[in-house]
């Protein structure tokens, strides 16, 4: 690995941003430097805010006007190599798209919504190569032929909604190879889709790749990503590279502890016993019986129902007491909804919901609200869940003085206190607003409102998915010492089955309102019967525990 | 009996003049709860913490303290005529405002007249001593009546006069400043020394030097304009020679009004409606819906005309009910302020509707729902905290659309009584008198900077409360 072979070179890279005027008192890019060899795969990974993207930006030379760079220089180019920061802005043109293109998280909202996707190829090629209309068609028929989209004669002229998530990603990949660039940035290229179309377009990028000898800069916060890709990583963290290794060395022993914790963050790790252990027979604390959701589709002046939208279309479930049972599937796949009727927020159309036994369907005010004190619910994003205008201590009692647990007021002050330090909370974040809070300790206080009412059953609905990597395993740790402590019963919703793995007992997957398969953990991570299992699965990494 | 006589009045309570006491009582008693609440009084100090927010509240009290000083109505007792029995009131409704501002309002020149002159604008047929008639402008009846002949002194005059407004103003300030360390010092337990050395380094928590600063060019710019209206029309008097600068004062009332009370009848309306559109959804949502794409198909200033004319024909069939011009004319304004409110609710609940739509599906809301705590609660809890900037940003903005929108609507014929006076109907007045030559523009600007000065006050102080309120600002 020749320095002086590589495709890019960054050496020395210190950023910083200012705001009204003032630098801000840290870098966000500070003294960064890495080299990507030509056909290379380089991954920079780091959570968000630990200067990945700005790092990537500045390549292109695309930093908002805030940012300065400090110190350190870029250099580009096969054989001639160019200093970035030395180009003319007229040069720079050339060289965006033209030789370093880019893919965006958001496939969503990076195409032009009133341009058919075959204009906005066209309109690259056209910018850059001296090309004839009708050229540029041909060739953007091929492009996307390439990055395997079907039937693109027809599709050349479709519009950007008319597409899935994943082929307006596959349009985006096809714009960027459009000049055929030496050096393609992906940031997140992945994140915003589902997991088994992730694992199509992460496929598609390595094929892409290979056959075209590109270098790929790769930023991302999933390790998954970068294992199935990368040849080379790069740990971020608040500006500074941790640690810079080959991939293989990496995942077999990373150096710096922060890799070890965000590679342990998504590993699974079962112990291999469980493979022959029997659950134990435990009484059902919930079970729900031929469950259907269905949402009318009203059209008319009259609002006629016309057709149904089966968001979940006849389940059944069992949780044993004091386990965990996983639901998995892809947005989409109404997991949500079968969490929302649970907790009674919506009413089901058909099908039986029994907790200890007992009908939860048709119930008295009364018995309503046992049911509330029965089930809770956590939900995904912390930064929505929690009333901006009120204090912690207020979002806890909210629940408490609903239910009429604890009439004083005393007395629920003093529960408060008790629960915050449940969740390892200071009882002095009482009187702070969510905003003061962080990430974590905004999921704490979540689910500490959901303790409050002394439930048996928590739904927690993809409770880490909102949170950084090195959040989450905490997160997971506390749940799971309160499930020993509390003997609660966890319901988990989640679409990542690296948590699965972690943290539940039995799992059902669920693909477009039916439960595909179910489970132990053993069972489906070992042996997975359906192919959309497998492919769910495929995301995982796993290591045997030693 | 002396005293008496003197105090001998008839106290008049004018529709607007009890709103007015109510919006005071009511903010009165927001400011009194808001005290025991540690959580709002530390956000309503960080609103006065922001100098722009203090200045901006001096000024705005200045104008709040005139408009409610202009809402004591009564009309005084006529002297005893020899065969009366009883004491007869004049039929002329005056205000504490008018008592204070004292002479000057009654001071009525024939026509128009230049700012500061002591000459009218147009030239008159003048008989002179030797009989011969000349024409030439006149000397005015009040305005510089008290100058020489030639109105030589008329600088000097003024300089004398203005010397004398910043001395009584330094005395005012200087006993206000006194006041305030007194104050303080004895709150603080501190030498009275030490409290004036740290407000006027600028050491206090809460900008005092900024807000004496402001209430010092008050203080002396109304004590300026105390001696020169004394003498002069500052602004010149309008086309039947009433001074211009005491009608912009007394339109202070109206803008106030027509701000205040039509935004205390839009309110409830928009809040109460956008949210239950919001969140209850289903056909709360389409009644509410039709309700208001209805209203606002139909056109605004035709809704108000037609409302506004009916009233009119209404109050001429029915003269018992208003004894003097004054308690018809407000009656006129009350209606205009329900009817803007009426019309004028639609804009806010539209987007405290979309906004619900929004917060509806927050997890925090849904939070809420399964700990099964009821509808108000929710909207009292989780909806009305979280809109309340969106409501506080279109008031202030309102406010200052419908001090405008008073002016088209006077200029329309549809507006204030044409005996109120606004500053819609100066500038409405103002529309001829730009079309003379030479151009008459005192009333125009008068009224300009007035409304100038409240509009901007209210915005600024707007700002600094938004600022305040918005938790992510909170430092």
């Amino acid at each position: 690995m020749n320095k002086h072979d590589s495709l890019l070179s960054v050496a020395n890279l210190s950023i910083r941003f200012s705001h009204d005027g003032k630098a801000m008192p840290r870098s966000a890019v500070n003294h960064v430097s890495f080299y990507i060899n030509p056909g290379e795969v380089f991954a920079l990974v780091g959570e968000s805010g630990s200067g990945k993207s700005v790092t990537a930006l500045s390549i292109l030379r695309l930093l908002p006007e805030a940012a300065l760079v400090e110190s350190g220089s870029i250099q580009f180019g096969e054989q001639d190599q160019k200093d970035i920061f030395a180009l003319s802005e007229i040069s720079m043109r050339q060289i965006r798209g033209r030789q370093i293109s880019m893919i965006f998280q958001e496939p969503m909202t990076s195409l032009n919504p009133v341009m058919t996707v075959g204009e906005q190829i066209i309109e690259v090629l056209t910018l850059h190569f001296d090309m004839r209309t009708s050229l540029a068609k041909h060739r953007a028929i091929e492009l996307l032929d390439s990055v395997g989209i079907p039937e693109p004669k027809k599709r050349v002229a479709w519009y950007p909604h008319q597409l899935s998530g994943g082929m307006k990603q596959r349009v985006m990949i096809a714009m960027a190879l459009a000049c055929e660039p030496k050096l393609l940035i992906a940031d997140e290229p992945t994140t915003a889709l589902d997991v088994t179309i992730q694992m199509q377009i992460l496929e598609l990028i390595k094929s892409l790749q290979k056959e075209r000898n590109l270098s790929i800069l790769l930023i991302t916060h999933d390790l998954s990503v970068v294992a199935k890709m990368a040849n080379r990583v790069a740990v971020m963290r608040s500006g500074e590279i941790l640690e810079q290794a080959a991939a293989e060395d990496f995942f077999k022993a990373p150096k710096h502890p922060y890799s070890q914790q965000l590679l342990n963050s998504v590993l699974t790790r079962r112990e291999i016993s469980s493979v022959s252990q029997i659950p134990p027979e435990g009484a059902n604390l919930l079970e729900v019986e031929n469950l259907k959701v269905y949402f009318p589709v009203r059209k008319g002046l009259f609002r006629r129902v016309v057709d149904h939208v089966k968001a979940v279309d006849d389940i059944s479930l069992q949780i044993e007491d004091a386990k965990t049972l996983a639901l998995v599937g892809e947005s989409g796949s109404g997991k949500t909804t079968v969490a929302n009727s649970l907790v009674r927020l919506l009413e089901p159309t058909t099908g039986k919901i029994k907790f200890k036994g007992e009908d939860r369907l048709s119930l008295t005010k009364k018995q309503l609200k046992q049911h509330r004190r029965d089930i809770q619910i956590i939900f995904q994003d912390p930064y929505s869940s929690l009333n901006p205008r009120m204090r912690v201590g207020e979002i806890i009692e909210e629940g408490m003085q609903a239910l009429g647990i604890e009439k004083s007021h005393i007395k629920r002050q003093e529960r408060i206190d008790k629960i915050l330090k449940q969740v390892e909370l200071n009882i002095d974040k009482k009187s702070r607003f969510p905003h003061e809070l962080s990430g974590g300790e905004r999921q704490r206080v979540a689910i500490a409102r959901a303790l409050a009412v002394k439930p048996k059953l928590i739904i927690c609905d993809e409770p880490t998915s909102a949170l950084d990597l090195s959040i989450r395993s905490q997160i997971l740790d506390l749940l799971r010492k309160l499930q020993r402590k509390e003997g609660l019963t966890y319901l988990l919703i989640t679409h990542d089955m690296s948590v699965v793995g972690n943290f539940a007992d039995r799992v059902a997957v669920m693909y477009q309102g039916k439960i595909v398969e179910q489970g132990t953990v053993a069972e489906i991570f070992d042996k997975p019967q359906k192919a959309y299992t497998q492919a769910l699965l495929s995301s995982v990494l796993t290591v045997p525990a030693q | 009996m002396e005293l008496m006589e003197v105090f001998d009045i008839k106290v008049v309570i004018l529709w607007t003049d009890g709103l007015v006491f109510l919006l005071t009582f009511l903010a009165l008693f927001a400011i009194i709860s808001m005290r025991s609440n540690p959580y709002l009084r530390r956000t309503w100090r960080e609103v006065f913490r922001s100098k722009i927010g203090i200045s901006a509240f001096v000024v705005l009290m200045a104008y709040i303290t005139t408009g409610i000083l202009d809402s004591f109505h009564f009309r005084a007792a006529l002297e005893n005529t020899e065969n009366q029995t009883g004491t007869h009131y004049s039929g002329e409704v005056t205000s504490v405002l008018d008592m204070i501002i004292g002479q000057p309002h009654q001071h009525q020149e024939k026509t128009y007249s230049a700012p500061f002159s002591a000459f009218q604008f147009a030239k008159e047929n003048i008989e002179l001593p030797d009989g011969t008639i000349q024409r030439q402008y006149p000397r005015l009846k009040y305005g510089g009546s008290h100058l020489n002949e030639d109105t030589s002194d008329k600088v000097s005059d003024i300089i004398r006069r203005t010397f004398v407004s910043i001395l009584w103003a330094l005395l005012i300030w200087g006993c206000l400043v006194w006041l305030l360390i007194f104050l303080k010092a004895r709150k603080s337990q501190n030498s009275m020394a030490k409290i004036g050395r740290q407000i006027w380094s600028g050491r206090t928590d809460i900008p005092w030097k900024v807000a004496l600063i402001a209430t010092g060019i008050l203080i002396l710019s109304i004590s300026w304009f105390a001696q020169i209206a004394d003498g002069y029309h500052i602004f010149g008097t309008d086309k039947v020679g009433n001074d211009v600068f005491y009608q912009a004062v007394k339109s202070i009332r109206t803008g106030l009004i027509v701000g205040t009370v039509t935004t205390l009848i839009m309110l409830p309306l928009a809040i109460s409606l956008g949210i239950m559109a919001g969140y209850f959804r289903g056909w709360v949502d389409d009644v509410i819906q039709y309700l208001y794409t209805t209203l606002s198909s139909i056109p605004g200033v035709l809704l108000i005309a037609a409302a506004m004319l009916v009233l009119n024909v209404w109050i001429d069939n029915h003269p018992e009910h208003f004894p003097t011009a004054v308690q018809r004319a407000d009656i006129r304004l009350l209606s205009l302020c329900i009817i803007l409110g009426m019309t004028s609710w639609i804009g806010l609940c539209r987007l405290l509707r979309g906004e619900t739509l929004k917060l509806r599906e927050l997890g925090y809301v849904h939070a809420a729902q399964v700990f099964g705590v009821s509808n108000v609660q929710i909207i009292k809890r989780h909806f009305l905290p979280n809109l309340m900037h969106i409501v506080l940003i279109t008031v202030v903005l309102d406010f200052s659309f419908l001090v405008l929108a008073e002016a088209v609507l006077s200029y329309l014929g549809i507006g204030v009584d044409p005996t109120t006076s606004s500053w819609g109907n100066m500038i409405n007045a103002a529309r001829l008198e730009l079309a003379r030559e030479p151009v008459v523009w005192w009333s125009l600007i008068a009224a300009f900077l007035f409304m100038f000065g409240l509009v901007l006050a209210a915005n600024l102080f707007s700002d600094a409360v938004r600022r305040a309120f918005d938790p992510r600002g909170v430092s």
